[in-house]
């Protein structure tokens, strides 16, 4: 006999899983909205950026600028985009995995490369396993401004330049829909693929198209990776919201399966009554 | 007089987006006045404001971080980090940013701290003065 307690008991404590998981849903969702708002925002500047980047960097051929010129790799960076909460299913994992799988088959020592880490599953996963975590950023707000991820970039860039490391590359989460995301890996720097200006302009450069370069590519990069947190943090709401869906609905079904055998429980319980009290009834006649 | 069509774009989103007569800029190698059909130029920007004369007559102060002014001949861009309307600027921030920095160069520290005080005086003392009006 099931315990009619027991499952009362437990049918509580999954509905009240289930109003928490509802209501982080509905926080994400709107989170969502807002994230997705700013990835937008952000697209006429990105997409400005790179026209003018294309328009010099092929203007100017062979400018030979530092961030341009790809060197003999002896140490390659790892910038990965995360996130600094759980809950939101296969956000981080799936990016770790992928990360992880790539070091294994490009290197062989722990010397041949860093790890720059944004969000805190990631610096932990990282720190955990050995590897060296150069740099990190954790606790970024929910809706990020170009400011609080100014330094990472800068600093991203500037070990490039001073030659800490002689390519990076990018880990993150690309926002398909609200229910897909895949990660991507994107060569950062050196920015050996810059696509070619779409309109065939030929500028005037003041003081000069390296004076220019100087101060427009580190502003590029920036914006790239400025670019891919937003991204990232666009998919890491937006999985969250799946993931907490999905944890709402399985409530629903396990509260609807309880409440089941409550009610056998409960049935069975009151026939056995009724047949105990009638049995003791005959036994009296 | 004929306009140009000038939008400021930051990575917050677009600040600004209309037809002016004459944007009066200042450069890394300095101050520089566009009008319509200038030829194609690209200039980095220093930190400091830019002027945006409307055809009535009227001027429009911007101030910006830093970024760079892309010129063609029917179109202005300006891409900064940060851009804000003379207007919308908040004074009270700004100062007390004043205050911060100025501490903070007083304090003599190391090198790089030194750099990032003197550029965060330089753009809230950029934002106070645009806001006044006084460039």
């Amino acid at each position: 006999m099931v315990n009619l307690r027991e499952i009362k008991g437990r049918i509580n404590s999954t509905k009240s899983t289930k109003q928490i998981t509802k209501a982080m849903q509905m926080v994400s969702s709107s989170k969502l909205r807002r994230a997705e708002q700013n990835a937008k925002a952000y697209v006429p500047y990105m997409e400005k950026i790179q026209d003018v980047v294309g328009a010099i960097a092929s203007g100017t051929k062979d400018s030979g600028h530092p961030m341009l010129t790809a060197r003999p790799v002896k140490k390659t960076a790892y910038l990965v985009i995360g996130s600094d909460r759980g809950l939101a299913g296969a956000y981080n994992s799936s990016i770790l995995r992928q990360v992880q799988r790539t070091i294994d088959e490009r290197h062989k020592s722990k010397d041949e490369y860093v790890i720059l880490a944004v969000g805190r599953v990631v610096r932990d996963y990282f720190v955990k396993r050995d590897h060296y975590v150069i740099s990190d950023v954790v606790g970024l707000p929910d809706q990020p401004s170009f400011a609080d991820i100014k330094e990472i970039a800068r600093k991203a860039v500037g070990m490039f330049t001073d030659g800490t490391y002689d390519e990076l590359y990018m880990y993150y989460n690309h926002f398909v829909s609200a229910i897909a995301s895949e990660v991507t890996e994107k060569k950062l720097l050196p920015l050996t693929d810059l696509a070619p200006a779409s309109s065939n302009a030929s500028y005037e450069f003041e003081p000069s198209g390296e004076a220019i370069l100087e101060v427009l590519l580190p502003q590029y990069a920036e914006s790239l990776v400025y670019g891919a947190l937003l991204d990232g943090k666009a998919s890491e709401h937006a999985s969250r919201m799946t993931a907490m869906k999905n944890a709402t609905d399985n409530a629903s079904d396990l509260i609807s399966d309880l409440s089941l055998q409550y009610n056998r429980a409960r049935q069975a319980a009151i026939t056995q009554e009724i047949t105990e009290i009638v049995g003791g009834a005959a036994a009296l006649e | 007089m004929k306009t140009v069509l000038v939008n400021i774009v930051t990575p917050d989103g677009p600040v600004y987006d209309s037809e002016v007569s004459m944007v009066i800029a200042k450069t890394t190698s300095g101050e520089i006045g566009v009008l319509a059909g200038h030829i194609p130029m690209v200039a980095p920007l220093a930190i400091g404001a830019v002027k945006l004369k409307k055809e009535n007559g009227s001027t429009e102060l911007i101030a910006l971080s830093g970024g760079f002014i892309e010129v063609r001949p029917e179109k202005i861009s300006i891409l900064a980090p940060s851009a804000e309307i003379a207007e919308s600027i908040d004074v009270k921030r700004a100062k007390e940013a004043v205050k911060r920095a100025e501490g903070r160069l007083q304090g003599k520290q190391d090198n790089i701290d030194f750099k990032r005080a003197d550029l965060a005086l330089k753009r809230a003392l950029n934002r106070i003065n645009v806001h006044e009006g006084n460039i």
